[in-house]
């Protein structure tokens, strides 16, 4: 079957979708966008993680079939995604074809290291920044369904408790155990915000 | 395998009385699951998705009419003084992802023994809304669990939502489990306090078949609360019966050994449950009634 829907921003279509197949596995797959994580196929990780129409998912646990007509926003489609929503064109709205992140681009993407001089840095959302300078990253593989969860809590409650902290970011699993740094870089994310807004 | 996309109710019922082997899919929490583990492959998925009065709930003058679909999400932040008890329960399903797609019908479709809304919905009272091309029936959720995954539901039927009755006074839910988040229940003890008819009722998960009320127990308790005066006088539940009702509530339970727990180990904590669970409910009960005429 086919599958029309909108990734970060940008229409895309699925073809030779089985009726079975995860939402996870056409973004990895079909859309060649590995950013979400495959790994316990049950929920349990949080590693594939996106956000479908605004709400954090499991993406392994949404029927391809069931995201027809729907937005979808992958990591690889945070930054922009982060951007737009601290209002990258005020007042004005997005020309279409202009914004989003193109298929092509989420593809080539990745986290190089970058130094806040570079062009480079504005590739990244302020959730992706601090989580390089809080060193919240070890091996990296549960590190976008994390930040696609931590983006969608700061958008929510910009300054969060330790405990809203924990609870956002509860059904996401870091085998690295990395957790304490996880949450110094929300936590420095939300400083960050919050001084913005000042 | 047939992917089936029905824009409306009417279309839903159509397809599942055409295709009866048809496995609704609402969430995917359990079915994608199976799907992804190759432990089901079944000829026809339909998509309740696009059925948006299932994502609906309407409260009325005696029960909350609760769309299968709403997401626990929904029923922690919206619902929570109508359903307490299952509010509670809601907060303690997996995790805020799982929380944003799941759904109570989704627990009831697929009535494995520790879904977490099933001790929420027995202590409160609810009746599931059960509809097909033929018609609508009312289940009461007590008679809806029939064996371990298995529910009363015939083959052309779907449930469209679950009718709780709004709560009368104090409800609580406790589970056991390794930690906060994502966990299946060991097991789970719903108690509602109902002042108006002067009863109690309760939902036991995870420790039998199918989820059950400890009616032994709640009979137990009704005598004594009535033959006290408790509740007309408020006073705190004499330690003998508040023992005796624990007893009563791990007598109910039918477990099984397993990777969870034992089946000793789920009769103990389903006690203690029940002793808990009622000692925070009658405190509850104690702090909002109103005062007695002339009392000290």
């Amino acid at each position: 079957m086919r599958v029309n829907f909108t990734v970060n921003g940008r229409p895309q279509e699925a073809d030779d979708v089985w009726e079975g197949e995860s939402l996870l596995y056409v973004l990895r797959e079909r859309m060649g966008l590995p950013g979400s994580k495959n790994a316990c196929e049950q929920g349990e990780c949080g590693s594939c993680t996106v956000r479908l129409d605004g709400v954090p998912v499991c993406s392994c646990l949404v029927a391809a079939g069931q995201a027809e007509g729907r937005e979808v926003v992958t990591v690889e489609g945070l930054a922009d995604y982060a951007r737009h929503r601290a209002g990258a064109h005020p007042g004005t709205g997005c020309a279409a074809g202009s914004c989003g992140t193109s298929l092509d681009a989420a593809q080539r993407w990745q986290a190089g290291p970058t130094d806040a001089r570079s062009a480079d840095a504005a590739e990244l959302s302020p959730i992706q920044q601090a989580f390089i300078d809080a060193g919240a990253v070890q091996c990296g593989f549960c590190t976008p369904g994390l930040l696609v969860a931590a983006d969608e809590l700061l958008e929510t409650r910009p300054s969060p408790s330790d405990q809203d902290i924990r609870e956002a970011l509860s059904g996401n699993l870091c085998r690295c155990t990395g957790y304490e740094k996880i949450l110094d870089a929300v936590r420095l994310a939300a400083a960050r915000q919050e001084e913005t807004v000042r | 395998m047939d992917f089936l996309r029905p824009a409306s109710w009417e279309e839903a019922l159509a397809a599942k009385a055409a295709h009866p082997t048809a496995v609704p899919i609402a969430g995917g929490t359990d079915v994608m699951v199976e799907i992804n583990f190759d432990h089901r492959r079944p000829e026809y998925l339909l998509d309740l998705n696009r059925v948006g009065e299932l994502s609906a709930w309407e409260v009325g003058q005696d029960t909350v009419r609760l769309g299968a679909s709403v997401p626990y999400s929904a029923i922690m932040e919206h619902l929570r003084a109508e359903l307490p008890g299952l509010a509670l329960a809601s907060h303690t399903v997996a995790s805020p992802q799982i929380r944003n797609r799941g759904g109570v019908g989704g627990n009831l479709g697929t009535a494995s023994p520790a879904g977490d809304a099933h001790p929420a919905l027995l202590a409160a009272g609810a009746e599931v809304e059960a509809v097909s091309v033929r018609g609508t029936r009312m289940i009461p959720v007590d008679a809806f669990y029939t064996g371990v995954k298995r529910n009363a539901l015939a083959e052309d039927e779907l449930i469209r939502a679950v009718h709780v009755k709004k709560a009368d006074g104090p409800q609580q839910f406790s589970k056991v489990g390794t930690r906060n988040a994502m966990v299946i229940a060991v097991c789970a003890f719903g108690l509602a306090l109902h002042p108006e008819t002067r009863t109690v009722r309760t939902g036991i998960g995870s420790a039998a078949p199918t989820p059950v009320r400890a009616k032994e127990a709640e009979e137990f308790l009704n005598a004594a609360l009535d033959e006290g005066g408790f509740w007309e006088n408020g006073k705190i539940i004499t330690p003998s019966v508040a023992k005796q009702f624990a007893q009563l509530a791990s007598g109910a339970c039918n477990p099984i050994d397993d990777v969870r727990g034992t089946a000793a180990y789920r009769r103990h904590a389903v006690g203690i449950m029940a002793r808990r669970t009622l000692g925070w409910t009658w405190e509850q009960y104690r702090g909002t009634r109103r005062p007695l005429e002339g009392a000290a």
